[in-house]
């Protein structure tokens, strides 16, 4: 039930809506929890509302670290 | 990138898996609080990957499995009240109360609607304003918000006809309750991820601080899962328990505020009953008093009988960790997704659902 999918902002309407897109579906949610939200970011969408703006750098920054602990494995 | 393939990487997947099963020297018990992460253990094929080094128990984190037989009772109930339109998530509608269930209940002429999203809800209401319109709140910390955000549009639109059944319920009581119980011995969490991104990975601190275990809050995605519990396992064998946040891209330490504050302009933290725990104080969400006129518990008083079980059903011990599906005698036998008994075995994030599709028969 907490199923969330990472969707890209590509349009905001005036008032809370925003147009966003996963694999060529488009569908209109609600940005009232995360007011912050702009075109161009990817938003974690449940239940027709954005619950959070994804973090680019933090993704980035985890994958980096389990390739380190994955490149330790590989030298092990 | 899209925050999907990139999580799915193979290779790094299996080298994370190696590093898991090299430092832990004996196995280790883990609990996966949420029935997403279940599913995603069993679709990617972790468990086997880690047996026997890393033992995983599914948890409680099924809104639609620990919803009280009582509760459905009353919202089939509901349902019934003359002119008025239940409208609930899909989840719901073939979860068996102590008689039939929600489907039974549209066939027998009750007006069941099926919607994705509290607005379309909120949408019901504004088409047929001479009806009530219940709609029966369930879910997590994640879904609370949104329906939050309905009941406050529906406040700031005058719409009278818009009534809310509350049965959510919050997270951490429900992992308190299975520690202060100490039928399963459990090393370690894999906290929810969409949880946390509403409550803040900083809702788990308490694990370590009073109980003295990890917890790694997840992603859903198998490099997510691999790495939080490559974390957990690391805690562990250092004898260093904490919090981790392995999913901080969805996840910020104190969450998302917006929807806390909503939460909390809306709710009050109340006891509720869970399936397989009875009843737990302070882990529901009951409407605050000034929004008692679209409380459908009060608006629409109605009495159920005292509920009971599905006999024979093994959802509480499932739900409590301290039973695996294959366990239950129906499993697999009496109880199956197209014949279910228990809601385990209805939702698609239900651990006996999860263990039916994926597990070997043995």
């Amino acid at each position: 039930m907490c199923l969330a999918v990472p969707m890209l902002i590509k349009t905001i309407a005036p008032g809370d809506l925003a147009t966003v897109e996963i694999g060529g579906v488009e569908r209109q949610v609600s940005l009232l929890l995360t007011p912050e939200a702009r075109v161009g970011q990817y938003v974690l969408v449940h239940t027709g509302y954005a619950i959070n703006v994804l973090d680019a750098d933090e993704a980035q920054e985890t994958l980096k670290l389990l390739a380190e602990i994955g490149a330790l494995e590989g030298d092990a | 990138m899209k925050y999907i393939d990139e999580f799915r990487d193979p290779a790094l997947a299996r080298q994370l898996v190696e590093s898991i099963r090299r430092r832990a020297d004996r196995p280790i018990r883990l609990m996966e609080f949420c029935g997403g992460h279940t599913h995603a253990i069993f679709r990617f094929g972790l468990r086997q990957l880690l047996a026997p080094h890393v033992i995983l128990r599914s948890g409680p984190g099924c809104p639609v499995c620990v919803t009280a037989a009582a509760d459905l009772d009353r919202a089939i109930a509901l349902a019934q009240v003359p002119g008025a339109i239940l409208a609930t998530f899909g989840d719901m509608v073939r979860v068996p109360g102590s008689q039939g269930d929600l489907q039974t209940a549209r066939a027998h002429g009750a007006d069941v609607r099926i919607v994705y999203s509290a607005l379309d809800a909120l949408e019901l209401a504004r088409h047929a304003p001479e009806r009530p319109v219940i709609f029966l709140g369930v879910g997590f910390e994640t879904t609370a918000p949104t329906i939050a955000a309905a009941l406050v549009q529906a406040e700031s639109e005058a719409l009278p006809n818009f009534y809310v059944f509350s049965i959510h319920k919050l997270t951490p009581p429900a992992i308190r309750a299975i520690l202060n119980a100490g039928e399963v011995a459990l090393e370690g969490v894999i906290g929810p991820g969409h949880v946390s991104t509403i409550t803040g990975s900083d809702a788990w601190d308490f694990l370590p601080r009073e109980y003295g275990i990890p917890c790694a809050v997840s992603g859903f995605e198998p490099l997510d899962i691999l790495g939080a519990i490559e974390a957990l396992v690391r805690c562990v064998t250092e004898s260093r328990p904490t919090v981790v946040n392995a999913y901080a891209r969805g996840v910020r330490p104190a969450g998302n505020r917006v929807a806390q504050e909503l939460l909390a302009r809306v709710f009050v933290p109340a006891t509720a009953e869970w399936r397989g725990f009875g009843p737990i104080p302070e882990s529901g969400l009951t409407l605050r008093p000034e929004l008692a006129h679209r409380d459908a518990a009060l608006r629409f008083p109605v009495a159920v009988a005292p509920a009971r079980e599905p006999p024979g059903c093994r959802c509480g011990a499932v739900l409590r960790g301290v039973l695996e599906p294959p366990e239950c005698p129906l499993f697999r036998r009496a109880c199956t997704p197209r014949n279910p008994v228990g809601p385990c075995m209805v939702s698609a994030e239900g651990a006996c659902a999860a263990y039916f599709q994926y597990a070997a028969v043995e």
